[in-house]
């Protein structure tokens, strides 16, 4: 079996991101970038299934600008064995994401794709349910445990009321949730090793898709912000405030 | 103008989630309809009828659809989508999980998780964690849209006269099969919508440490919240997380124990009306959006804050 694992490169989490003075966008030149983290849950669940003797290849696909080759040779040094590179715009919709990721499945015909559910930069939590949709697949969105018993696999999920466990046929789109796993850091002789592995370049031209976007950005701006409040001494002094001023119990 | 509103319910009621989502349907137009699939749902049918704004009930009742399985609901929605300009759901776990197959089948982008209406096409939503907003146009005919339920407050669930209308489609069913659900059975308000939460954080050591929590919350009626390093080390299970990845809060009154602040944390919560926070390191950063900081042992501070409680006349429910 073929596992197809998408990863994107996004401002790291630890960073505080900055909102541009032209109210175009977020500032990215000069910050530390990183792979969206529920991706690298992506990754790991990929190792991991192929440790365990249940998958032959693990593909790994990254969407974007050039940079995104770095990503890609991040989850090939964790212990992915190939590469696919697409070359498109870093404001690429998650429509027109999986319209690309359709195509490269036609042609590599994985039984599993595994991606992160969301990624940390626009927060849309859209792409694998669409990838899914546009292949007619089953989903199994927010993945917090996975398990494959031949061609079945059976998902727990992570939702609003608690966990919820589905069973289907491979194959599937499963999106990760962070407590999937812990994610491993790369030896030095993997990272090494990972200079050698391929990596395919192809563009969305030259797939044929249309990925123009269908949302005007109009301006993104930052929150209004909090303001710092005040240091009681004690308890007391804390319960009378919320009785009294805050007037809330 | 015409909407359609996903109804997010358990087959018994309607989900806060819901009333919240027609509000925001209402910023749009008034013409409204819901879909409701389910199965033995007659009382979710019977509470949206009497629901402000609703015109029909638009209903698929069968024992097949008992589980909200996103494969069968997407094919339901795109089926009946072609009057509606638009279509919204919460941006729940059940929205998030079904709407953007609905916006794929439609070839349609997905806005996700608004917070403001700014015209028929126009939208707010957060991006990066809630640290930047981006106002976006759709150029779609039809919008796919989920709202984030805690922006919108709920419309009046009387006064409403919606006409049930039963839907006979045949749709060709998931082979997904349903193993099961683990809810975390409570009888304090939910979470996402409770007037007063109290979280706990690492600072509270242990599990049995953190139900400390629950007398304080039993005072003043709040749900039980946790931050993802309270929820990571095992106090409390993952459905109570407030944050980034968890759930988005806001309430009248939060209060923040042993919880440092980390930006993921903040996002589910910094939206609260009051905020209180309870740490012993005064450098913590949740005390930069705190409206009131007690920098203290919560050892010490949780007994006392039940005791003082208690010499209170009143205290609002």
């Amino acid at each position: 079996m073929k596992i197809l694992v998408t990863v994107k490169r996004v401002i790291d989490y630890n960073v505080q991101i900055r909102v541009k003075s032209d109210q175009s966008g977020v500032e990215t030149d000069n910050v530390k970038m990183s792979m969206n983290p529920p991706d690298e849950n992506a990754v790991e669940e990929a190792l991991r299934i192929k440790e365990a003797g249940k998958a032959d290849e693990i593909i790994i696909l990254s969407i974007g600008e050039e940079k995104s080759q770095e990503t890609i040779r991040t989850a090939l040094a964790m212990g992915a064995d190939r590469g696919i590179y697409v070359k498109a715009s870093n404001d690429t919709e998650p429509l027109g994401v999986a319209k690309i990721i359709e195509k490269i499945v036609d042609k590599e015909k994985p039984q599993l794709i595994l991606m992160g559910k969301q990624a940390i930069d626009d927060d849309s939590n859209q792409t694998g349910q669409m990838v899914s949709a546009k292949l007619n697949w089953t989903q199994a969105t927010f993945a917090s445990k996975i398990e494959i018993d031949g061609d079945n696999i059976k998902v727990t999920r992570e939702i609003d009321e608690g966990l919820e466990t589905i069973k289907m046929p491979l194959p599937i789109v499963a999106t990760c949730d962070l407590r999937l796993n812990e994610p491993r850091y790369a030896s030095l002789p993997n990272i090494m090793k990972a200079k050698k592995k391929p990596i395919e370049s192809l563009s969305a031209e030259e797939l044929g898709i249309d990925i123009t976007p269908r949302l005007k950005q109009l301006k993104v701006i930052e929150p209004p912000k909090r303001s710092k409040g005040i240091m009681v001494a004690d308890v007391a002094e804390l319960v009378q405030k919320l009785k009294n001023e805050a007037k809330v119990i | 103008m015409k909407i359609l509103v996903i109804a997010e319910h358990n087959n018994e009621n309607v989900k806060a989630s819901t009333f919240s989502t027609i509000n925001a349907a209402s910023q749009i137009d008034q013409n409204i309809d819901v879909l409701v699939v389910g199965s033995d749902c007659n009382n979710v049918t019977s509470e949206l009828s009497n629901t402000q704004y609703i015109k029909k009930i638009l209903l698929i009742d069968d024992t097949k659809f008992q589980n909200p399985i996103a494969e069968n609901i997407s094919k339901i929605i795109t089926s009946c989508a072609e009057e509606y300009t638009h279509i919204l759901a919460p941006a729940s776990t059940f929205g998030k999980n079904i709407m953007p197959r609905v916006a794929a089948i439609l070839d349609v982008a997905q806005i996700s998780d608004i917070i403001k209406i700014e015209g028929k096409d126009t939208f707010v939503r957060p991006i990066y964690a809630g640290n930047a907003l981006a106002t976006v146009q759709s150029q779609d005919s039809k919008k796919v849209i989920t709202v984030r339920p805690t922006s919108f407050d709920a419309v009046s669930k009387e006064g409403g006269n919606g006409e049930i209308q039963k839907l006979d489609l045949d749709i060709d069913i998931s082979n997904v099969e349903f193993m099961g659900r683990e809810e975390t059975k409570s009888d304090r308000p939910e979470l996402g919508s409770a007037r007063v939460v109290i979280s706990g954080g690492r600072g509270l050591g242990s599990a049995e440490n953190f139900s400390l929590l629950n007398k304080i919350a039993d005072k003043l009626n709040a749900a039980i919240g946790a931050s993802r390093a309270a929820v990571d080390a095992g106090y409390i299970s993952n459905d109570s997380q407030v944050g980034q990845t968890g759930k988005v809060v806001v309430p009248d009154l939060y209060i923040a124990v042993g919880i440092s602040g980390a930006i993921q944390h903040l996002a589910g919560m910094k939206e609260s009306k009051i905020i209180v926070a309870i740490n012993k390191d005064e450098e913590a950063p949740i005390f930069n959006v705190a409206d009131y900081g007690l920098c203290a042992d919560l050892f010490e501070a949780i007994p006392q804050l039940s005791s003082e409680l208690d010499k209170l006349n009143t205290i609002q429910k």
